[in-house]
């Protein structure tokens, strides 16, 4: 390293000190510390829990002895655990391609608003994400109620039979699906809206020029340019209703006859209520390789374009 | 450095002064000196119920010089097993805990033995029911003592007017109040009755409110019919039975009854009967007294023509359904011995005849010699309602699900196989072989160890 002469005195520049300097400058640096409280919390309290989630569904009842994947093996001879599976499946996909319809068709009426009154339209279609899912829910359960459904002293109004919509499993999964519609569109409807708004005036009016109709702009403008929004939005919802806890809990309690149980209350039920814990982590832990692998072909997919572009 | 002042000599001299202080100095007995007790206790349904055990453990605490922090915790969205789950895994907690019904069982290996209190206890107020002894006692030892608070029975609320009017059953001269059951109605008033009762009233627009549900009135009330036919899911010994003449019997009797319930029993919570009878919408119920309590607040008419009976007789028996409580003391608890201490005196006949008055009648203790308070018999209106609702007479209070291991039991109590079964041969039309059969390959599963 070289040495500078500074008012006559030669001074050797310390390397270890002015490197430690320069990586604690580094943008990267700064920026994994200010992220470090935020990574501790996860660590902390998500990190540590799926490990030891996983720790506990290689355990035994009594949580006593270690089984290794006995208890896996065990769920896949239960014929409800594959009634859970195939209700998770139903709840989570249906939900999730329905929010995104319309959380896109609603985003296109709100964005075609003049500016002026759009701010309060927004306001207003953002309220039933922003309540309490558990308060909403509870709305709704009143809505549904077996004995005074509000829905069905409607119906005797107009001549319509009730409808049993916790009572019958057909109308119990209807019910939790289109509550977590509801609870959830207005995600996709605020994720789509930024994503139409960044999409430029220009590449219509081209489009325009070149004789589109309102299809082709939809298909080879608007789509493509929300292609990426899109998947993030739908990834992160399968995300977060796979793991749905709050609306079937309040609703059914997984009834009538498990047919409205997704994974978290089934395994709620069984881990705290039944006293299973290793069993209830177990079948927790089965979202994880079915997110998991959405994720990788989602995540792909954004990755690729990226790279194109 | 300046050299220190302080020599060998003046450092003994000063601490031996010290020392001489300390000892001579008089003792003051702070107002907790034995220590601290925290307990965690179920947040009672009943407004001010909460009041009296508090105002009873402070009255201990200031008798014992111990400082008691109490904790209520309600059972709603299940905040007290989940606190329960978590402490028995953390090991640390409250001392005293309060743990409901199969939850003793299953942390047994946790809990400091009761066998010195509970010996202590039912010599002074008698023995308790079978029920209270399969969940508290394991494997010969008591590992919990049974609350007063929070223990119920879930027998027949019925309403007088209607029960008399379309089913000819006059329910306050079956059971009166301050005196012995008609013994020749009380004979008669079997399963059967029942069913033919429940046709009736619904024939007349006033169906019988019988959750059938996965939460716990619709389970305890289904388990009582079940026993008292001699159907059981697993015997004692832990061998599955359900495939029994006894079980098919059963699950035709509820092939009867279902068509004469209101469509939605299937989908109800533990509320939807209450409101059903409160409504004034039905002749008669399964519950402890709150849905008569809510019926006073909100319609005296229907209070005042609902009386507490006796659960009709099956072939085996008349079975009360009954959902015990306990308190129980953690084995990594700091202060078993106040802790202890405390549920004896919890436990006088003085503490629970006050903890029974604060409920209105709703607590029922689990020892046979303090279940003649005058609680039950002053209620109203009408006046008597309650003097039935402590079990007596004939009746052999049980839970869903014994006499199988507690264990075992507790999985087919909380996934609610036995209200499914009902469900899926009634509701979703299964045969009967083919619910048992289900039944069965379900109850396997629960023989995890």
């Amino acid at each position: 390293m070289a040495e500078a002469t500074v008012g006559g005195v030669r001074v050797r520049p310390l390397a270890g000190r002015s490197g430690l300097r320069r990586w604690a400058q580094r943008k990267s640096t700064v920026a994994f510390f200010m992220a470090l409280p935020l990574i501790a919390l996860i660590s902390l309290l998500v990190v540590y829990p799926a490990f030891y989630s996983m720790y506990l569904a290689t355990l035994n009842k009594s949580m006593q002895r270690f089984v290794g994947l006995g208890n896996f093996g065990f769920l896949f001879r239960r014929s409800t655990f594959w009634l859970v599976v195939e209700q998770s499946v139903i709840f989570a996909v249906s939900a999730v391609i329905f929010k995104a319809l319309i959380g896109f068709i609603v985003a296109h009426f709100v964005h075609n608003i003049p500016a002026k009154g759009q701010r309060k339209w927004r306001g207003m279609l953002l309220v039933p994400w922003v309540i309490p899912p558990a308060m909403s829910t509870l709305a709704w359960l009143w809505l549904f109620d077996p004995s005074y459904s509000a829905f069905n002293w409607i119906f005797a109004h107009i001549g319509i039979p009730r409808v049993a919509w916790l009572g019958d499993p057909a109308w119990a999964r209807f019910s939790v699906i289109l509550v977590n519609i509801w609870y959830g569109a207005p995600f996709f409807l605020i994720m789509y809206l930024a994503a139409l708004k960044s999409v430029p005036e220009q590449l219509y009016e081209a489009a325009a020029i070149d004789g589109a109709n309102w299809w082709q702009k939809l298909w080879y403008v608007t789509l493509p340019m929300m292609r990426n929004i899109i998947s993030i939005t739908v990834l992160f919802s399968l995300i977060v209703t796979f793991a749905n806890f709050d609306i079937v809990k309040v609703l059914t309690n997984g009834g009538p006859v498990d047919y409205t149980h997704v994974f978290a209350t089934w395994a709620f039920l069984i881990g705290i209520q039944g006293n299973d814990i290793p069993l209830g982590a177990t079948i927790s832990l089965f979202m994880f390789p079915i997110l998991g692998t959405a994720a990788i072909f989602i995540l792909r997919g954004i990755t690729k374009r990226g790279n194109e572009a | 450095m300046a050299a220190s002042s302080v020599t060998r000599r003046t450092l003994l001299k000063t601490t031996a002064l010290a020392t001489a202080g300390v000892i001579g100095a008089p003792y003051v007995r702070g107002a907790y000196a034995a220590g601290k007790v925290t307990c965690g206790f179920w947040d009672h349904w009943v407004p001010g119920a909460n009041n009296t055990l508090t105002k009873l453990c402070k009255e201990w605490g200031e008798k014992e010089k111990v400082e008691v922090d109490i904790d209520y915790i309600t059972s709603i969205g299940e905040k007290n097993t989940m606190t329960i789950a978590a402490e028995g895994q953390a090991r640390s907690g409250h001392d005293i805990l309060q743990h409901p019904t199969w939850y003793p069982a299953d942390y047994a290996e946790q809990l400091e033995p009761m066998d010195d209190l509970m010996q202590k206890l039912i010599s002074e107020h008698g023995e308790v029911s079978k029920v209270v002894e399969y969940l508290g006692k394991v494997k010969g030892r008591w590992v919990a003592v049974p609350a007063t608070t929070g223990s119920q029975v879930k027998n027949p609320c019925g309403r007088i007017d209607l029960l008399k009017q379309h089913a000819g059953l006059d329910v306050v001269k079956m059971y009166p109040a301050g005196a012995d059951p008609d013994k020749a109605l009380a004979d008669s008033w079997t399963w059967d009755a029942f069913l033919a009762a429940a046709e009736k009233c619904a024939k007349a627009g006033y169906p019988f409110g019988m959750p059938l549900g996965t939460t716990t009135d619709a389970v305890d009330w289904v388990g009582a019919v079940f026993a008292a036919h001699g159907a059981q899911l697993v015997n004692e010994k832990g061998d599955i039975t359900v495939k029994s003449d006894a079980t098919k019997q059963v699950l035709e009797w509820f092939k009867k009854l279902v068509p004469n319930l209101p469509p939605e029993v299937f989908a109800w919570d533990d509320a939807g009967n209450n409101k059903w009878l409160v409504a004034g919408k039905g002749a008669l119920i399964m519950n402890p007294p709150s849905a008569w309590a809510v019926a006073k607040r909100d319609n005296i008419k229907v209070a005042e023509q609902c009386w507490h009976f006796d659960a009709p007789k099956g072939p085996k028996g008349r079975y009360a359904p009954g959902l015990p409580y306990y308190w129980a003391v953690w084995s990594f608890s700091p202060n078993k011995a106040a802790a202890k201490s405390l549920l004896a005196h919890l436990s006088t006949r003085s503490s629970v005849e006050q903890l029974v008055a604060a409920s209105g009648g709703y607590d029922i203790p689990a020892f046979q010699k303090l279940r003649d308070f005058k609680t039950w018999e002053d209620e109203a209106p009408p006046k008597g309602t309650l003097y039935n609702y402590p079990p007596k007479h004939d009746q052999i209070v049980s839970i869903a699900v014994s006499p199988a291991p507690p264990k075992i039991a507790n999985q087919a109590y909380t996934q609610a196989t036995l209200t499914k079964m009902v469900a899926r041969c009634t509701q979703q039309g299964e045969s009967i072989d083919s619910t048992i059969a289900w039944a069965s390959q379900e109850l396997e599963g629960f023989m995890r160890t």
